[in-house]
């Protein structure tokens, strides 16, 4: 799909009405979606059905196969939608292919077990926009995912690609470029939320040459997607946003740092870049206006540090990613002590729509403070995992409940944890507090212990940071009753220990010492002067530490302990663990509702479950390691967490069932 | 392909060919550093030293880059590599119990190698799939929304190579 090298804004606007000229708009054409989530799914098995099929029945010319990037909606893929009709088809089997081929293609009928059925009205929704996942969301930045193939420059320019920069370069000065940004309020999408024209502001007025332009995709934050499911699925976008960005502050050379874990983000990447070169986009003389950039891509070493954008740059120049600290601003003296520009990639995608539709639309979008959408990845305990986009100050519960689609397996929603290890836990929803005589003899029971819910907190980025979490980069993971917020703690400064670079002592050490605080608290080994030490060492660490990374590495014990303060409290006082994780405090037992299915028999490792098919099941006490198996396996919730000792309580009738080969048992063992 | 079963001669002509693509610069030492190991399938020192001489670069910068990113390793991996996801998604859904699973079967630790050189067991921070979590990869291959139960099947079919999937090509 070769282009011919455009010389002038006036040749990509007859380059794009030749495309649609020739574009049969009653064509069939079924798009696969073809992103990481998908892929692990098997969707290059559905494809190739697809493709076989096509070449079997000799349409190829009345139906195009498109492999697409991300559509979103990861919990139901491999998903499949079948243009013009824009019927929407979910969880397909290669088997199923052949189904929709059959029946939808070639017959123009549906596949109703393959189409949406909403779990609440039990309703089939046949259209991708009606699907609840999809109703409250506005897909300004994704939306273009879905209907194009990421490694076809000329989907993109049929689409509307390349006119914001053709505009740009033509219409605009580079002055009234950053004035439209700086309008439209644009914040970074990468996690502080710092203005995105106010910084290429200050890196025009810096009258040192050369200047370089960057695209942070060093997505390191566990459970965030959304910049390597952009980079795949339209990689142009970025790459265009990029483009206007170092016109306006006059760069000539970019660079995008991707992590090297994103095999298919660099492939798709690689190509959109090589498409654009030779379609006169990047390189020297950008349609025919005298403006050069080129972009070269440089693959990360997974480091989570490097997320920084002083550690990044340090990284670029092939050193250890070690961050400094930032009196004098990489926007003056940056990558090789140049200025460089550095956004995220979502702030890039977000350029061109700016540029096209004007700073007021982009503006009319959002809160006071926050404009536009932002994408969260929807992950953890929540029925509808995926990528959602969503216009600023929409309320934790419409993203929750009405995209989320609520908890799996009827359990209560706990906390939501945004911004990844730098950010912070937030309550969502609590049942009754659960006050214990202890906690009140020890006079900890504070105002902001009561019960709280932040349901209705509108998500933007100054009102998530008073709550004491961050936008971070848009990770969002739902947690229910089975998730201990001890536990999670200790894991995110877990994580937070082995990417600490080193450098400066508050961040090496004091994250070490909390570290050994927590597992100390989670063994049921911490006493309440633990919990105000943890309190007093994470202002230490955020006031002392050099980079952001320290700074902000205590946010997510601040914030359990502030919301969650109980639960600790339980830990160390009751030495019990509420929702029965820390396996030193919990003991496993099976309860009456066990029907014998045998699933969690075959599961336990050291064989501490005994019980006859279809009778009740019981856990020899002293043979269970606690490691959690059969509460994962058993599909009944028959197998409960309680306080540690109290296991053979729930199990008495067990016991007594299984008194005489109990015996054998441990005569055996014996 | 080992060091061991390499003349050096060859190392150090292989190392220049790896340097030639991207060109003698700093800031691609890191992709250097990544397709040595990928060749080698971890980074021996006689291939560090190479690196050293071909970029003329101090082979202390290059031991402290390959020393601070989590990708490099410094000793063998094993024949067959298993990836437990451990982000914080995969991590509420319990993939500690995977871990735990794998760590018991196969006798090790993660971060270690089987003593006979056929397993790797390795946890990652996050493989982005989420949706599929707790996911565990097997020489590229995705396995998702795993249980205990699942693990012994995936193990067979690593051990005696049953399944083979496109997306190992796409991942290589």
């Amino acid at each position: 799909m070769s282009t011919n090298k455009l010389n002038s804004p006036a040749e990509l606007v007859a380059l794009k009405e030749r495309l649609e000229k020739n574009r049969n708009a009653n064509k069939t054409v079924v798009t696969v979606c073809a992103g990481t989530g998908c892929m692990a799914c098997g969707c290059d098995a559905v494809l190739k059905t697809f493709r076989e099929e096509c070449a079997n029945d000799r349409l190829e010319n009345e139906v195009e196969i498109k492999a697409t990037g991300c559509h979103g909606f990861c919990e139901r893929g491999p998903l499949v939608v079948v243009h013009p009709l824009g019927v929407f088809y979910q969880r397909v089997k290669p088997a199923d292919a052949k189904l929709i081929w059959e029946q939808t293609v070639k017959g123009g009928h549906l596949v109703n077990k393959l189409l949406y059925r909403d779990p609440q009205s039990n309703q089939i929704v046949k259209n991708e926009k009606d699907i609840p996942f999809y109703k409250k969301q506005m897909r300004i930045i994704f939306g273009k995912n879905g209907f194009m193939d990421p490694t076809a420059i000329n989907d993109y320019i049929l689409l509307g690609g390349y006119q914001a920069l053709a505009m740009a370069l033509t219409k605009m000065t580079p002055e009234q470029i950053i004035d439209e940004v700086k309008k439209s309020g644009l914040r970074g999408r990468g996690g502080g939320g710092f203005p995105t024209g106010k910084k290429w502001a200050t890196c025009r007025a810096v009258k040192v040459e050369p200047k370089y332009t960057i695209c942070n995709a060093d997505e390191g934050d566990p459970g965030a997607f959304m910049d390597r499911s952009l980079l795949e699925g339209n990689p142009h976008q970025v790459i265009e946003g990029m483009l206007i960005g170092a016109y306006a502050i006059g760069s000539h050379e970019g660079f995008v740092y991707v992590r090297n874990e994103y095999p298919l983000a660099v492939k798709n990447l690689t190509i959109a870049i090589k498409a654009a070169r030779d379609c006169g986009f990047l390189g020297e003389n950008i349609l025919g206006t005298g403006f050069s950039f080129d972009i070269e891509i440089s693959r990360g070493g997974g480091a989570f540090v490097c997320g920084e954008s002083t550690a990044l740059m340090a990284s670029l120049e092939g050193k250890v990613g070690e961050p400094r600290a930032k009196y004098i601003h990489t926007v003056e003296s940056g990558l090789w002590d140049k200025p460089s520009n550095l956004n995220n990639v979502e702030t890039w995608a977000n350029v061109p729509p700016i540029i096209e539709r004007g700073a007021e639309w982009f503006a009319s979008i959002g809160t006071d403070n926050s404009k536009g959408t932002k994408v969260f990845a929807l992950t953890g305990k929540v029925n509808n995992t995926g990528l959602v986009e969503v216009p600023m100050g929409i309320t934790l519960r419409e993203i929750l409940y009405d995209i989320g689609g609520g908890v799996p397996r009827g359990k209560k929603f706990k906390a939501v944890q945004t911004g990844g290890p730098s950010g912070g836990t937030l309550i969502v929803e609590t049942a009754e507090p659960k006050i214990h005589a202890s906690m009140v003899a020890y006079g900890d029971l504070r105002d902001e212990d009561e019960a709280i819910s932040l349901l209705d907190l509108p998500v933007d980025f100054d009102e998530l940071t008073r709550a004491g979490s961050m936008m971070g980069s848009g990770g969002m993971i739902v947690m229910d009753e089975d998730s201990c917020m001890v536990d999670i703690a200790r894991y995110f400064i877990h994580f937070l220990t082995e990417e600490s670079c080193g450098k400066c002592v508050p961040c090496r050490e004091g994250l070490v010492v909390m570290l050994n605080i927590l597992q100390k608290i989670s063994e049921g080994k911490g006493t309440i002067e633990d919990i105000e030490y943890l309190e007093e060492l994470s202002q230490v660490i955020i006031d002392t530490s050099l980079c952001q990374l320290g700074g902000s590495a205590p946010n997510p014990v601040r914030s359990t302990i502030r919301y969650f303060r109980q639960e600790f409290l339980a830990h160390v006082i009751d030495k019990r663990c509420p929702a029965g994780v820390c396996k030193d405090l919990v003991s496993h037992a099976i309860d009456n509702t066990c029907n014998g299915c045998h699933a969690c028999l075959k599961s336990c490792p050291t064989n501490a479950i005994v019980g006859e098919p279809k009778r009740l099941h019981y856990i020899i006490q002293d043979k269970c390691i606690q490691c959690g198996a059969c509460y994962q396996i058993c599909r009944y919730n028959s197998i409960k967490r309680i306080k540690h000792g109290e296991g053979d309580k729930l199990q008495e009738r067990a016991r007594e069932l299984w008194q005489p080969p109990l015996k054998k048992v441990t005569a055996e063992v014996a | 392909m080992t060091v061991a079963t390499e003349p050096k001669y060859d190392l150090q002509s292989k190392i220049d060919e790896i340097v030639g693509e991207y060109g003698a610069k700093p800031t691609a030492l890191i992709m250097i550093l990544q397709d040595v190991q990928k060749h080698y399938r971890y980074l021996p020192e006689d291939a560090l030293r190479a690196v050293a001489k071909s970029m003329k670069l101090p082979l202390a910068q290059i031991y402290g880059v390959a020393t601070f990113y989590r990708t490099f390793t410094l000793k063998p991996i094993g024949k067959n590599h298993i990836c437990v996801c451990t982000g914080t998604a995969c991590h509420v859904r319990q993939a500690v119990v995977i871990v735990d699973k794998l760590e018991r079967d196969l006798g090790i630790r993660a971060g270690e190698t089987t003593a006979n050189g056929e397993v790797s067991l390795e946890t990652v921070n996050c493989l982005g799939a989420c949706a599929l979590g707790p996911l565990v990869t097997a020489n590229g291959i995705y396995y998702g929304n795993m249980t205990v139960n699942k693990v012994e099947k995936m193990m067979s079919d690593v051990l005696h190579k049953k399944r083979v999937s496109e997306t190992t090509e796409e991942a290589a």
